[in-house]
């Protein structure tokens, strides 16, 4: 169904993006995200987590998404572990590298 | 997801409702060449007031606008509407996924294969029995074959993970292991959900719902090995049988929160559920637009609002249950803020063997007797014969 495999592991050293098939509908909450593909829905439950999803693809790490997105270090466990679950349901894939 | 700030959980926030819906289904059309006992929406007969194409057209076009991500598209039997395909294409291209249901009358290997092309287009096969025996009963004489010649055809196309859709019942409860092993043979996913007493399943709901100890055993057998079974959210009122959580899933009521039934006609209910004036919300057309329905119902706005707990309140398990499914509760002719009629705590059966007044559905659309699968040929009238 796609040509990204589903379990890959989470490297945050990595640029990350949303997979093409995920659409995104923000919400006052957060967010609702559905994968045509897998055809799975899941939630983001704030906007910060939103604003880092978003714009993952624009930043060589992920460390540099979530700092633009004003995460302080000290608050980056709970983002790795939400950014960690989206990948494992293929919701982010890796940037292909040009 | 994991929670990040202390925010009111997702089930909270989803019982205020949403600017659109999850998803909906959409029944394109009454007519249907099967005439199932528990058919939600009594289907057999099309309405001649059915949405015409440029209408369902108009209906995606706000669909897509609004955010809607798939819509669950039945009947009656949606693919005998002539521009079936149309309306799946155009949704498709128009960024609103389909999922539809069918009883695989027109799932050919033709079909079969344009299927397999897309990646936006799900189907469910509607299958109520394991065996010939126990699903024709429910479905018609038949109606086993021409499911699996579909599934034959999904899987010799290469369409990976079509969806069995099963309503679970008294009979075909003790069947789920060879629901799955049926579904593994053709790669596909098992999918079960709850009997409800709507449609001429009112008829036949003291017949067929599970008995006590089957729900017991459903629960236990989703506990074990629901992660591999879909249910649409469809067995919350089994929550309070365990632990908080471990039934998969949010396990609360969408109806007119998170999800709608938009039906032939454009009348638009809480639920798929709930085909009666007492859950409908208005008209796509003479409402204006399917967006003024959902925002500004009176009837949505009022399920957005925190409902009683009634005679449940003092129930140790409410927070589980919720007091069940408002419609199991009102086509059985209980009243709204009680148990549900297949309460776990055993307050369902009091409340059933009292006397009580059962509503009628709201239209019915029967063609009477079951009427098989016969060659196609153009009717006399819209609506005085099989429309296949």
């Amino acid at each position: 169904m796609t040509a990204h495999t589903v379990g890959v592991a989470f490297d945050p050293t990595r640029t990350w993006r949303l997979h093409p098939q995920v659409a995104v509908r923000p919400e006052p909450f957060g967010a609702l995200l559905y994968h045509f593909g897998t055809r799975k829905l899941s939630f983001l439950k704030n906007r910060t987590i939103l604003a880092v999803v978003e714009s993952l693809d624009e930043h060589p790490t992920v460390a540099s998404a979530l700092a633009a997105a004003g995460v302080d270090h000290d608050q980056e466990a709970p983002y790795l572990h939400a950014l960690s679950v989206l990948v494992a349901s293929n919701m982010l894939v890796r940037k292909e590298t040009p | 997801m994991t929670s990040i700030a202390p925010v009111p959980r997702l089930v909270e926030q989803f019982e205020r409702g949403l600017d659109a819906p999850i998803c909906l289904t959409w029944e394109l059309t009454y007519a249907c060449n099967l005439a199932c006992v528990h058919c939600l929406s009594s289907s057999g007969k099309r309405d001649p007031r059915e949405l015409s194409t440029a209408q369902c057209k108009a209906v995606i076009d706000e669909l897509e606008r609004m955010g809607v991500f798939y819509v669950n598209i039945g009947g009656g039997e949606p693919t005998i509407r002539p521009d079936f395909w149309e309306l799946v294409d155009y949704a498709t291209e128009h960024h609103v996924g389909v999922k539809f249901s069918t009883n695989g009358v027109r799932i050919t290997p033709e079909v079969a294969d344009r299927l397999a092309a897309s990646d936006y287009v799900d189907v469910q096969i509607s299958l109520d029995g394991a065996t010939a025996e126990v699903n024709d009963a429910v479905r018609g004489p038949g109606s086993f074959d021409m499911a699996i010649r579909a599934l034959e055809n999904l899987a010799n196309a290469g369409f990976a993970d079509a969806k069995i859709s099963v309503v679970v019942t008294r009979h075909n409860v003790g069947q789920l292991d060879d629901f799955t092993a049926l579904a593994d043979r053709y790669g596909a996913t098992l999918r079960i959900t709850r009997l409800r007493p709507s449609g001429r399943g009112a008829d036949v709901w003291d017949e067929l719902h599970p008995t006590a100890a089957q729900q017991v055993e459903l629960y236990n057998w989703l506990v074990a090995k629901g992660d591999r079974v879909l249910t649409g959210d469809s067995f919350f009122h089994l929550a309070g049988l365990g632990a908080p959580g471990a039934l998969a899933g949010l396990n609360m009521c969408g109806a007119g929160r998170v999800v709608c039934l938009i039906d032939p006609v454009g009348d638009v209910y809480a639920c798929p559920f709930a085909i009666h004036d007492r859950f409908l919300a208005g008209n796509i057309v003479s409402d204006g637009s399917f967006d003024n329905v959902w925002k500004n119902s009176a009837l949505f706005t009022q399920l957005r609002q925190p409902q009683s707990a009634g005679a449940c309140g003092s129930c140790g398990h409410y927070d589980a249950c919720r007091g069940g499914c408002m419609a199991a509760k009102f086509f059985t002719g209980l009243p709204l803020d009680g148990p549900d009629p297949e309460c776990v705590e055993g307050y369902g059966a009091p409340a059933l063997a009292a006397a009580r007044d059962k509503p009628r559905p709201g239209a019915d659309h029967s063609r009477g007797t079951p009427i098989m699968l016969t060659l196609q040929r153009p009717p006399a009238k819209p609506c005085n014969e099989s429309p296949v």
